[in-house]
């Protein structure tokens, strides 16, 4: 039984997100220093170290920037990771029990649109502004169906709240039987966090795109915010697909962290072994044979609502 | 927070999304004067929709069709504007006589 | 409180949607017509309709983006580095609009608006879904027909390639020349 937590936990969900993602950071530091050879004490401090220094180090100018436009941006990115995870549920409190907190869900993550177009335009950088247009075409080729695996959910709990759908999973998670809808989510999950196989907004063939011009707290905001967005994915994943913080033995909020854990580990060692696609590639493909297995997969629990 | 102030926003919603249509020359700067229009009745429906009639579903329906109506007049126009474009290379609408045939 | 929050999306609305006609970059109108966009979004759930707000909200932002797209592509001033006054009949259209928005402001404090009639249900979503899978269905189907319309217009509008450029003149060929070529997954 999700209650909604006071007012004040509003605070507390980036703190939680921000702990989620830096484990994410860590683990994707290790993984990359083993698999190159290289000592892993110092990757593991390497991500604290390279905050500390784009915390305190100078903005750096381009001629004729449209300043208002990049820094809203890049700023963009990590308030959509906060606040997209303000309708995840962990353990039995959410900070805010919205009646339609999948669709709000939806809202926030395409929020990313805006911001990375905006952050590929404000430099005014032609690689900057390239990655920015790449974002918008792999933004088309995923979200139609990330919105319908959202919607495939939704319908099989008949209800647009994130705790009813966690709740509707005591029987069978919907990952089992629903996991064409799970595949578009996770790779959802990767193209709105512009990470892995979706990275080519900020890919090495354009010199980082995104975040080629980008310096001091800006960048930091913008890293930070892809892995906030990798959070709050792998955090929506798990009343969504995993059946929330039902579990045998431990408490509500120690499964909600473990299957948390458990995704975002999935994730993050996934990232280091697919290679990062560009849209024209795939654009076709989404929609001509991911979007329409989409539709069919969201048929499946309509037709089990029927027949019930 | 009554119904004449929400009406009122509507009004003058539409009053500048009408101002921009009818002076714009580009033809996308007229339909983000249509698109402020319809926001206007968006914001109308809903209004009548809380105070008058929260019983029954219609008020939610006509924003529903408003947003239907403003993204068929997005892809209409965009379609539009690029065929007149591959045309003439600029959009403005005093060429839109080029698509008389 | 929620006076003020309506008064604060209100105004952010009017004038956001005032500078989409003042301001010169192009960015910048599309991006003032989205925070328009949100402001509505947010007056939409503040007035209990939460599903629809969401929905002007997720919607709105992706037309927009897909706007700037355009905007740039078309527009002969995407930067805003120059001035340029693109307009005609200003004089005329002011006055049209001013004497619209004086006309509707009349009619709106004029008019005795009815009482409410009965109270907003535990789930405003669930009375649109049943109206519109219900009584409203005519609605449904329509809307699904304009938008496949919709969808298939655009495209025949936009493309300069029919099926004898891609095809060949008897339409023998097996895979189409296009600019990018291959099929599903290339």
């Amino acid at each position: 039984m999700v209650t909604s937590a006071p007012l004040w936990s509003v605070l507390i969900v980036p703190v939680l997100l921000t702990a989620f993602a830096i484990m994410a950071v860590l683990g994707d530091a290790l993984l990359a220093a083993r698999a190159a050879g290289r000592p892993l004490l110092t990757a593991a401090a390497a991500p604290a170290a390279g905050a500390a220094r784009l915390l305190i180090g100078q903005r750096r100018r381009t001629p004729a920037p449209d300043a208002l436009l990049w820094r809203a941006g890049l700023w963009t990115v990590p308030a959509a990771g906060i606040l997209a995870a303000l309708v995840i549920p962990f353990g039995t409190v959410t900070a805010s029990r919205m009646s339609v907190g999948v669709v709000w869900f939806n809202a926030m993550e395409v929020l990313t649109w805006a911001g990375l177009w905006l952050a590929g335009w404000g430099a005014n950088s032609a690689l900057s502004l390239i990655a920015g247009y790449r974002f918008v075409a792999q933004g088309l080729a995923y979200e139609l169906p990330l919105m319908f695996a959202l919607i495939s959910v939704a319908a099989g709990a008949q209800s647009l709240d994130v705790a009813d759908i966690a709740a509707a999973q005591s029987h069978l998670w919907f990952a089992v039987w629903m996991p064409a809808a799970f595949a578009a989510y996770l790779a959802g999950v990767y193209a709105f966090s512009f990470l892995g196989p979706f990275g080519a907004p900020a890919g090495h063939d354009v010199a980082g795109g995104v975040l080629a011009e980008v310096s001091g707290v800006d960048r930091l905001a913008i890293e930070a915010g892809r892995w906030l967005l990798l959070a709050a994915g792998a955090g929506m994943a798990v009343p969504l697909f995993l059946g929330g913080a039902a579990g045998p033995v431990l408490p509500a909020w120690a499964w909600s962290a473990v299957k948390t854990l458990a995704v975002l580990a999935g994730l993050t060692w996934a990232r280091g072994r697919l290679p990062a696609l560009r849209a024209d590639r795939y654009a076709e493909f989404a929609w001509v044979v991911v979007l329409p297995l989409s539709v069919a997969q969201a048929l499946v629990p309509a037709l089990v609502d029927l027949t019930r | 927070m009554s119904i004449q102030l929400f009406l009122l926003l509507a009004a003058a919603l539409f009053a500048i999304g009408l101002y921009g249509a009818l002076s714009q020359q580009s033809i996308v700067m007229i339909m983000m004067g249509l698109e402020l229009m319809l926001n206007g009745v968006i914001v109308a429906a809903g209004a009548f929709w809380h105070y008058v009639a929260p019983a029954a579903p219609s008020g939610q329906l006509v924003v529903v069709v408003a947003v239907v109506a403003m993204a068929v007049e997005m892809a209409t126009g965009f379609a539009v504007a690029t065929a007149i474009f591959r045309a003439r290379d600029i959009t403005m609408s005093d060429s839109a006589t080029d698509l008389k045939r | 409180m929620l006076t003020a929050v309506f008064w604060f999306l209100a105004l952010l609305a009017a004038a956001s949607g005032f500078m989409v006609f003042r301001v010169n970059s192009m960015a910048r109108v599309t991006i003032a017509l989205l925070v328009s966009f949100l402001a509505v979004g947010g007056l939409l759930i503040v007035l209990g309709l939460a599903y629809l707000g969401a929905v002007v909200i997720l919607m709105m932002t992706m037309e927009m983006v897909i706007m700037l797209v355009f905007m740039i592509a078309y527009m002969t001033n995407p930067g805003g580095l120059t001035q340029m006054s693109m307009y005609h009949n200003k004089r005329a259209s002011l006055s049209i609009a001013v004497g619209t928005f004086a006309l509707l402001a009349a009619g709106i404090l004029a008019v005795p608006w009815p009482r409410r009639a009965g109270q907003p249900p535990a789930s405003p979503a669930f009375q649109l879904g049943q109206a519109l899978m219900g009584p409203q269905m005519l609605t449904m189907v329509t809307l699904g027909f304009v938008l496949l319309a919709t969808m298939v217009g655009a495209v025949v509008l936009a493309t300069s390639r029919g099926r004898y450029d891609r095809f060949g003149d008897d339409l023998r060929r097996r895979s189409p020349d296009d600019p990018l070529r291959g099929g599903v997954g290339q």
